[in-house]
């Protein structure tokens, strides 16, 4: 077992080798006192929950040790009453990094002064949104953050046992957090007696199969017990009664990672990060049609155009920016003219949109809005539990509106009917899935309403995406290369060699391959 | 599709599932790991395991079936020794990937959801795998193919046939 000695002599032992070695790669540079990866995508970042990743070794306890890993734990556990630790991060102002921002401090608090036998804390790294993989990173790249962030939560509330809730797609997450567990085990830095100070604290793994609504904290300790995902009435607060009826707090990986950090460097420096009301940072996966994707973590408060122009470099291919989505199904589309907007809870919130857990996908010109809507609809008519009635049908009535509307069958009072159901499905549903999901219809139609009213009136889709609405033409550029009629899979193209070609739109299906392969540019999409 | 479960050749199996039962009996909600575990042996859940479960946790059947039904990572036929993935999350969606899926529909002449009759390939829709900064992406076992085209479906398949 590890003794606080032993911790120390770690930490020196490995870190100067261990940094002349990463500087030696030329990957990584000093800011200040801190190792941060090199280069232009990472100026404007400031690193938290991602402080390791891609800098240490995520399978080799030591290289955490190196970089005061387990340095937050052995204080709490050496020097502070849980009530401090508590105390902490309620000062902290550290706010759950899943989406709904709920102060961590204050959920902490609730299991803290509940009396009971057990008491469990649960790592929610179910991360189901589509586009978003924040969590995971963290997972494979630095899993003992988690550990150690899930390891102070037992302590501050009294918990011997958690439970990691990860979904069954991250195999590599899975893996990694196996072999951290062990390793700390080994160390005896999870188990019995931890740090000789008589705290037991103990990880288990348990793996989703395949429920997005089991990410919603009812519904995980549903699936976690052995039953179906399906949310539970909040008629007990889960801090009070939650798995097994016992107190239980449920905090999201990027929450977690970040507890170790404002134990190590305090409340106080955590609030100098990010705005008044949201402290610290965010992580947020850039993806979509953008050029330069991937993870970033900036400060909370940084506007839409920094992150997406400033770190993304804006859309791909020279295309025309024309929104970001956030929030995933929750969330909602935020226009181009909203691009100014500071990323934080509340001020995404006044544009109908959410922090949500991260997912942040940018669509150009060639993205159809309407298909978009119908896209995170499809997800949530595939995902809804079934329990709420208004979640389980009004989805699926919600989806066929949009499905005829991208086919150019609307009708005039389509979007009354979805902005009807939207305010019942959102109203009515029991859990956050169903209250959400209308969102990005919601939003859809406030900012792009001429989209819907093209598609429906003008049986056109301004975006060019739906097959339904648009024909491939041929124009007088074609210099008769026969490409286009080699390639069609369908043999819709005729048409001489070097002469102009033409396209039968009786038999063309619109796959769109003759567009791709033309090299002079000639076939027009109207 | 038709199938059996072989009982015989699956013997050595299916002793060690039963001791991975017994194992589990005691600790609290078995029933998720212990359907996860046999999904993962067997390829899928067949009834005469999920009897076998049954049975060792005191679980009635239909609310292992309840429970079963209810995540998509369980399947009821054998799924294909090659289990193809297509990401349809956003990223991968924007991104073109529904007509990835449907041009691996044609090629397979199966849909989604279902496995080849030589039971050489079966095809899963996924909910963003988490690989959103190389999409579209899709999974072909443990086999990540990033930024694919859909000329370049058939040398994929290819390499599994």
């Amino acid at each position: 077992m590890i003794t606080k000695e032993k911790l120390f002599e770690i930490r020196e032992k490995i870190k100067p080798s261990l940094v002349e070695n990463l500087l030696e790669g030329d990957r990584v540079e000093f800011r200040g006192e801190d190792l941060v990866l090199k280069g232009e995508y990472y100026k404007k970042q400031v690193r938290i929950a991602l402080k390791n990743c891609d800098i240490i070794d995520p399978t080799n306890i030591d290289e955490y040790i190196a970089f005061d890993g387990y340095f937050a734990l052995l204080k709490a556990l050496t020097e502070l009453e849980p009530g401090d630790v508590v105390d902490e991060i309620t000062e902290s102002l550290l706010r759950g990094r899943g989406g709904a921002g709920f102060p961590t401090g204050r959920k902490w608090n609730e299991a803290y002064k509940y009396q009971a036998d057990k008491k469990y804390i649960i790592c929610n790294a179910d991360e189901g949104d589509p586009g978003a993989f924040m969590d995971r990173s963290i997972l494979e790249k630095d899993p003992h953050s988690v550990l150690e962030g899930m390891a102070l939560g037992g302590y501050a509330i009294g918990s011997d046992q958690g439970y990691i809730y990860v979904r069954a797609e991250y195999p590599m997450a899975v893996k990694r957090l196996q072999i951290a567990i062990d390793q700390a085990r080994e160390y005896g830095l999870l188990g019995k007696n931890i740090f000789g100070t008589g705290f037991n604290f103990d990880i288990e793994l348990r793996l989703g199969s395949g429920a997005f609504v089991c990410g919603e904290g009812t519904a995980l300790m549903e699936s976690i017990e052995g039953r179906r995902g399906m949310p539970r009435p909040k008629i007990h607060r889960t801090a009070h009664k939650g798995l097994w009826g016992k107190p239980t707090i449920i905090n999201n990986v990027e929450t977690l990672a970040n507890v170790p950090v404002i134990m190590n460097k305090g409340a106080k420096w955590f609030r100098g990060i990010g705005t008044e009301e949201s402290p610290g940072t965010k992580v947020f996966a850039l993806v979509g049609k953008v050029e330069n994707a991937g993870l970033v973590e900036v400060p909370m408060g940084m506007t839409l155009r920094e992150i997406v122009f400033d770190i993304g470099g804006g859309a791909q291919d020279g295309k025309e920016y024309k929104a970001v989505q956030t929030g995933g199904p929750s969330g909602g589309c935020i226009p181009a003219e909203l691009i100014d907007t500071p990323v934080d809870f509340e001020s995404l919130g006044k544009i109908w949109s959410i922090m949500g857990s991260g997912g942040m996908v940018v669509m150009d010109e060639n993205t159809c809005m309407v298909d978009i809507a119908k896209f995170f609809l499809d997800f949530s008519v595939e995902e809804s539990c079934g329990k709420c009635v208004p979640c389980r049908e009004g989805t699926k009535r919600m989806y066929e509106i949009l499905d005829r509307i991208t086919k150019g069958e609307g009708v005039e009072g389509d979007i009354e009917r979805l902005e009807e159901l939207s305010e019942t499905v959102s109203s009515t549903s029991l859990c956050g899935l169903g209250q959400t999901a209308p969102n990005p219809v919601i939003t859809t139609i406030k900012y792009y309403r001429h989209e819907y009213e093209a598609h429906i009136k003008k049986k056109s889709c301004p975006a060019k995406s739906c097959k339904a609405l648009i024909k491939y033409e041929i124009t007088e550029g074609c210099i008769g290369c026969t490409r286009c009629a080699k390639v069609c899979p369908v043999v819709a193209i005729t048409g001489k060699v070097k002469e102009m070609h033409h396209i039968d739109q009786s038999i063309c299906i619109k796959c769109g391959a003759c567009y791709d392969v033309c090299p002079v540019d000639a076939i027009s999409i109207i | 599709m038709e199938f059996k479960f072989d009982m015989e050749e699956n013997k050595e199996q299916i002793q060690a599932f039963r001791e991975f039962l017994d194992s589990k009996k005691d600790t609290p909600g078995p029933l998720m790991p212990s359907l996860q575990r046999a999904q993962d042996v067997f390829g899928y859940l067949p009834k005469e395991m999920l009897e076998v479960i049954s049975r060792k946790l005191s679980i009635p059947m239909a609310e292992i079936y309840g429970v079963a039904t209810f995540y998509s990572q369980f399947s009821f036929i054998p799924t294909g020794r090659n289990k193809i993935s297509v990401c349809l999350g956003t990223a991968c969606y924007v991104k073109g990937a529904q007509s990835i899926l449907e041009e691996i529909e044609t090629q397979l002449g199966i849909k989604s959801g279902e496995t080849t009759k030589d039971e050489i390939f079966s095809i899963a829709s996924a909910r963003c795998v988490g690989d959103c900064s190389i999409a579209p992406v899709i999974l072909v076992n443990e086999d990540v193919y990033a930024k694919v085209k859909k000329d370049d479906i058939k040398e994929i398949l290819s390499k599994y046939n």
